[in-house]
C-alpha cells in the first residue's frame, strides 16, 4: 500500500474524501487537466461511482441498470491511475501533519485535500421511524432495499414532498401503486418552485390519482399486525395505510470531520469562490460546502448535481493553476410523469414573473425578475427556454417582461 | 452486442460493442469518450451528448422527439441535418455498425 511519507513533499497528491458527484468529477477533471501526482478517491459506498439522478426516475422503472449507473466503467480509475477505494471512512483529518485517518487505521499523506462527503437524509423525529418498510431514498442500497420490496407492496406513503418524494410517487403511480403524499408545509416543492408551480404539480399529481395532503402534521408511525409497517397517524385523529414510507424531508450536509478538524462550517463547511476553505490546502465541494456565489450575491449552500460537477471542475482548475471560479448559474432539473421541471436562476429577492407558453399545453415557463434583472426560468416540458434562460442569466443579459413572456420572441436573439 | 465507432472531433476513432438497449451515450461516458459529457445523466435536459449521426444510419433512428428537438437548438457546436442527442439513441441490432462523429464542443 504504502503512503507517500510526509518526506515527500509536494508529491504526496490530492485525496478526496466522498467519491459522489463532486468527487469523482474532482478526480475526474484533474487528470484531465494533465495533474500528474497521485489522486486518492474515498468513497464509502460498496460501489464505483455512480450517478444519483436515476434513482429515483428510471433505475426503478427498470429503464437503466447498476451498469450504466456508474460514471464510468471501473477500468477507468485504474487506466488514469487513480486510486479510488470503496467501503472506505475516513475517521480524521490532521491538518498540521496534512494526513487523514482512515477508520481501518492507515494514513494517507495529502497536499491538497477535497472534502466531499455529501448530505445525509433526514431522519423522521417520530415514533415508529425505525419500523421496517421506512426508506430513504439517497443512494443505491436505499434504492436495491426499495426495489426488493416493492413487489408486495400495494400502498406506500410519501412523507415531504419535495423532488425526491415526488419522484418516487410518479414512478410508484406508474408501477400501479396507491400513493400518499403528505407535506407539512402548505404546498409541494415550496423551498424551491413559486406557487403557480407548486399549484400545477398537486393538481398534475391528482390527476395521476394520488392523494395529496399538504399541511398535514403526523403523530407517528404505526406497525401492522406483523410488525412491519401498517399505517400512518395523522394529528387529526385518522390514519393512513402504507406498507412503504419513503422519507423526503431534506438533507443535513456532512461537517463532522471537517468541523472536527477545526474548519469553519455555517450549514456546510465555509468555502470562497474557488472552493478553498481557511485552510489553503483544503476544498470542500458539492451537498457538503456552502460556497461564495457571485449569482447569489454570498455564500449558498445548494444540493444538485450542476454544483457539485462544477465545483469539481473549479477544483481541478485551482490546483492545476487555472482560473475557473464557482460563478455557474444554478440549475436543477426533476422529471415526475411526462413533466420535465427544469429550474435555473435563484428565485431570492424577485418580485415579479411572467409566463412564457401556457400550462394548459403542458408546456410553459416562468421567467421572475428582480427589478429588471432576470434572475431565475422554471421550465416545464420547454427545454430551450431553460437552456437560454442560462444563456441570458450568464451573460447578464434581461429580456423585458414583455419580451420573455411573448413566445414568438427569440430569447437568444439579445445576446448577438 | 451493436458495434459503435465514435470518431471525437480530433480523429480519433472508438469502435465500442454496446449492449442491446444502452444510449450512445452511456457507452461513451462509461468507455471515457471525452467528447460526449451527458451533464444531465441522460435525461435529454442539457444537450451535452451531441453527436453527429453518419447519413447512412440516420433513417433506422427513432424519430426525433418535442424535447429533443427543442433541445437541438441549444448545442453550443452547430446543428446539423445529422445532428441527433447521445441520450435518445438506444442501440439495437438494426443500428450495428452505425459511426457518430462528436462535435468540437459540448458545453
Amino acid at each position: 500500500m504504502g503512503a507517500p511519507s510526509a518526506a515527500q513533499a509536494g508529491t504526496s497528491g490530492v485525496v478526496i474524501i466522498g467519491a459522489g458527484q463532486a468527487g469523482y468529477q474532482t478526480a475526474e477533471s484533474l487528470r484531465q487537466s494533465g495533474y500528474e501526482h497521485p489522486i486518492t478517491l474515498l468513497g464509502a459506498e460498496p460501489h464505483s461511482p455512480y450517478s444519483r439522478p436515476p434513482l429515483s426516475k428510471a433505475y426503478l422503472l427498470g429503464e437503466t441498470d447498476q451498469e450504466r449507473l456508474l460514471f464510468r466503467a471501473p477500468a477507468f480509475y485504474t487506466d488514469r491511475n487513480i486510486d479510488l477505494r470503496l467501503n472506505c471512512t475516513v475517521a480524521a483529518i490532521d491538518r498540521a501533519a496534512k494526513t487523514v485517518t482512515l477508520a481501518e487505521g492507515e494514513t494517507l499523506g495529502y497536499d491538497h485535500l477535497v472534502i466531499a462527503t455529501g448530505a445525509t437524509p433526514r431522519i423522521l423525529p417520530l415514533p415508529g421511524a425505525e419500523l421496517e418498510g421506512v426508506y430513504s431514498l439517497k443512494t443505491l442500497a436505499d434504492v436495491e432495499q426499495i426495489e426488493a420490496a416493492l413487489p408486495g407492496i400495494e400502498s406506500v406513503a410519501v412523507i415531504g414532498a419535495g423532488f425526491i418524494g415526488l419522484e418516487f410517487a410518479a414512478v410508484a403511480r406508474k408501477l400501479g401503486k396507491a400513493v400518499t403524499v403528505l407535506e407539512a408545509a402548505p404546498r409541494v416543492m415550496g423551498r424551491v418552485v413559486p406557487p403557480e408551480l407548486s399549484a400545477f404539480f398537486e393538481a398534475e399529481h391528482r390527476a395521476q390519482d394520488v392523494t395529496l395532503h399538504c399541511e398535514v402534521r403526523i403523530e407517528a408511525l404505526l406497525p401492522g399486525e406483523d410488525g412491519r409497517l401498517g399505517s400512518i397517524q395523522l394529528a387529526d385523529g385518522s390514519q393512513v395505510p402504507a406498507q412503504m414510507v419513503i422519507v423526503g424531508i431534506g438533507v443535513t450536509p456532512n461537517v463532522g470531520l471537517a468541523e472536527a478538524a477545526g474548519l469553519a462550517c455555517d450549514n456546510g463547511i465555509l468555502v470562497n469562490d474557488r472552493c478553498q476553505t481557511d485552510d489553503p490546502a483544503i476544498f470542500a465541494a458539492g451537498d457538503c460546502a456552502s460556497s461564495a456565489h457571485p449569482f447569489a450575491g454570498g455564500q449558498i449552500r445548494l444540493e444538485s448535481v450542476q454544483n457539485a460537477s462544477d465545483q469539481g471542475k473549479v477544483i481541478a482548475s485551482v490546483i492545476t493553476g487555472g482560473d475557473k471560479r464557482n460563478d455557474i448559474v444554478p440549475w436543477f432539473w426533476s422529471d415526475q410523469y411526462d413533466l420535465k421541471l427544469q429550474m435555473a436562476g435563484l428565485h431570492a429577492g424577485c418580485d415579479h414573473a411572467v409566463m412564457r407558453g401556457n400550462p394548459e399545453d403542458r408546456k410553459f415557463s416562468i421567467f421572475h425578475f428582480r427589478g429588471t434583472e432576470l434572475r431565475a426560468v422554471d421550465s416545464v416540458n420547454r427545454p430551450s427556454d431553460h437552456i437560454q434562460g442560462r444563456k441570458l442569466m450568464t451573460a447578464g443579459v434581461s429580456p423585458s417582461p414583455e419580451q420573455a413572456a411573448d413566445p414568438a420572441f427569440k430569447l437568444t436573439s439579445l445576446l448577438k | 452486442m451493436p458495434k459503435v465507432t465514435y470518431i471525437e472531433f480530433n480523429g480519433a476513432e472508438h469502435e465500442i460493442d454496446l449492449p442491446d438497449g444502452w444510449t450512445l451515450m452511456q457507452g461513451a461516458t462509461l468507455n471515457g469518450i471525452d467528447g460526449i459529457e451527458g451533464e444531465c445523466g441522460g435525461s435529454c435536459g442539457c444537450a451535452t451528448c451531441h453527436v453527429y449521426v453518419d447519413e447512412a444510419f440516420l433513417a433506422k433512428l427513432d424519430p426525433i422527439s418535442d424535447t429533443e428537438e427543442d433541445m437541438l437548438d441549444c448545442t453550443v457546436s452547430p446543428r446539423e441535418d445529422n445532428s441527433r442527442l447521445g441520450c435518445q439513441i438506444r442501440v439495437t441490432a438494426d443500428l450495428d455498425g452505425i459511426i457518430v462523429r462528436l462535435p468540437e464542443a459540448q458545453s
